[in-house]
């Protein structure tokens, strides 16, 4: 498998105010595989949409380097080719649409990218089947559920046929049933056709969903392996200020308190057999 | 307030013969039929152009008194030209006189067919955004004005701000609503006292609206760099513009009832 976002040594801040530069990120190194499913994660201004927004572009590293599908962001000249290559979707779902008419928004990235109108046509009808939205194709967006508004989002990006979707928080405006039908639509997007995702959250439920969890704290990465080996590092994670599952969260206790369970059981169905092995082996005793 | 009654260009969606036609047919087709209007000048042409109105809504299928409700808002302009006209216009046949006011047979005319040309204009324009949706307005306006490219006038860029405003409006009318939910909560009061007293009690509204219509700029326009906008140079359109045969056919009768209005109007018809 190729890379195909590299970081190197990326190092952000913004522009100085008043003598302080705030450092974002310090020092990220990592390699999204493509056809992976990658989750970030972190507390609020641990750098995670910062890096997010390095991955196509919108931000310049400030040391280091960024490079997408090969191409080095800091090349002005293959902008569109590295937006194209990666897309990306936002928290707010009301303030990425453009038009008044789904597809009409579901067409606009491949109306700039100056695609004929009659393939325009076969990929707004594929994106809108592939996010389960083709029935609301010739709706208005602002009458539209948070969900579905966000999932018209999600097709807009990957009508632009992208390799990779970045999404930065995309379900923490929206109900449970939203969030739970905009992750199903990413899963399967990444199964289904292999669209790399990287996954910016800080729900854990979300986080262990991917098949790689990689944790940020104050603009560097503390954390990266698969969620079940990131998650069973309890300590290390309540240092930075984040919590784990609640599934983990039972057993790293019922493991503090003397007991042999495993830690790396994350699904509910795994925390269960756990439990019910324990059980077995430790008949509760009856009065 | 009900912020929901608002309505701007409000559309009525249908499949009429005048729905059907391309928007730019119909921009064409008001233009011509303004130009008319001002080229009417007695019973015969005035007649014509009636006929002409009459036809397109009857085709439109849009209720009459939506048409009609339509003028409500410009009636004191209406009203207020007709005196105009009715007072100052010199005139031989004097009928009545007061103090410095003089109304001559001729005023009588002139403030009729003004009411009567001020109410068509207005009415003809309404049945083009009664028949055509907002963005293919935008679409046929961008197409139109396409020439205007060669010497620099933006007209992608404003076509596409255009949309953009229409795109928005429910939203920051959603968010206005909220607003003022949310400070009528703590004690906001929207409704009571004069004039200035409301003007005032609308900064607490305004501020935050403000505020958060850059912030919501700001992240669209980033999204919209996200899916690769770089403003129209090389952009192709999911919705082609396309005239057929009724199309021509309209715009060739709506200039030939222009240049005929305008030689009956000109032998005072």
């Amino acid at each position: 498998m190729s890379a195909i976002i590299q970081t190197s040594d990326l190092r952000f801040s913004y522009p100085a105010a008043e003598g302080v530069t705030p450092v974002v990120l310090d020092g990220v190194s990592l390699s999204i595989e493509e056809g992976s499913f990658v989750a970030v994660l972190g507390h609020n201004g641990c750098g995670k949409s910062t890096l997010a927004k390095h991955m196509n572009a919108i931000l310049l590293p400030s040391g280091g380097t960024v490079y997408v599908d090969g191409i080095d962001t800091a090349d002005d000249s293959r902008l569109l080719d590295i937006r194209r290559a990666v897309g990306m979707v936002f928290q707010n779902p009301d303030n990425q649409i453009v038009a008044n008419v789904v597809e009409e928004d579901v067409a606009f990235a491949p109306e700039n990218l100056g695609v004929p109108p009659a393939e325009i046509r076969q990929r707004v009808d594929d994106a809108l089947k592939a996010v389960n939205m083709y029935d609301h194709r010739e709706h208005a967006p602002h009458l539209l559920s948070g969900g579905q508004k966000q999932r018209v989002a999600i097709a807009g990006v990957i009508a632009m046929r992208p390799r990779c979707i970045v999404l930065d928080e995309p379900t923490a405006m929206l109900d449970p049933i939203g969030r739970k039908d905009v992750l199903r639509t990413i899963k399967e997007l990444n199964r289904t056709r292999g669209v790399t995702v990287v996954l910016i959250t800080h729900h854990m439920d979300e986080a262990a969903q991917a098949d790689r969890l990689i944790v940020m704290a104050k603009g560097r990465v503390v954390a990266d392996g698969a969620p079940k080996a990131v998650f069973s590092r309890v300590e290390e994670l309540r240092k930075v200020g984040l919590t784990v599952p609640q599934t983990t969260q039972l057993l790293w206790e019922l493991r503090q308190a003397g007991y042999d369970v495993p830690l790396d059981a994350l699904s509910d169905e795994e925390c269960a057999q756990a439990l019910y092995s324990l059980l077995m082996k430790n008949p509760p005793v009856t009065a | 307030m009900a912020l929901k009654d608002i309505t701007l260009g409000q559309y009525f969606p249908g499949n009429s013969p005048v729905h059907r036609l391309d928007p730019r047919t119909k921009l064409i087709c008001v233009v011509l039929y303004i130009v008319a209007l001002f080229l009417a000048a007695w019973f015969v042409t005035y007649a014509v152009m009636l006929a002409v109105l009459a036809g397109s809504i009857y085709l439109s299928k849009v209720p009459v008194k939506s048409v009609f409700r339509g003028l409500k808002p410009v009636l004191f302009i209406v009203v207020f030209t007709a005196v105009l006209n009715l007072f100052y216009t010199p005139g031989d046949t004097v009928l009545a006189q007061f103090w410095v006011f003089t109304i001559t047979l001729e005023g009588v005319w002139r403030a009729f067919f003004m009411v009567v040309r001020i109410m068509m204009l207005i009415s003809g324009t309404f049945l083009l955004t009664y028949t055509t949706s907002p963005i293919l307005l935008t679409d046929g306006l961008e197409s139109l004005l396409g020439p205007l490219k060669m010497v620099r006038v933006p007209v992608h860029e404003l076509a596409m701000m255009m949309s953009i405003a229409l795109r928005f409006i429910p939203t920051l009318i959603e968010e206005t609503d909220k607003i003022m939910s949310a400070q009528r909560a703590r004690g906001a009061d929207f409704e009571s006292g004069n004039l200035i007293q409301r003007a005032k009690a609308l900064l607490p509204l305004l501020v935050p609206l403000f505020i958060s219509a850059f912030r919501r700029a700001d992240e669209l326009a980033t999204a919209m760099e996200c899916r690769c906008y770089h403003g129209g140079e090389g952009r192709t359109r999911l919705r082609q513009l396309k005239y057929k045969a009724a199309d021509y056919v309209t715009l060739f009768l709506f200039l030939a009832i222009t240049v005929g209005v305008g030689v009956l109007g000109h032998f005072g018809l």
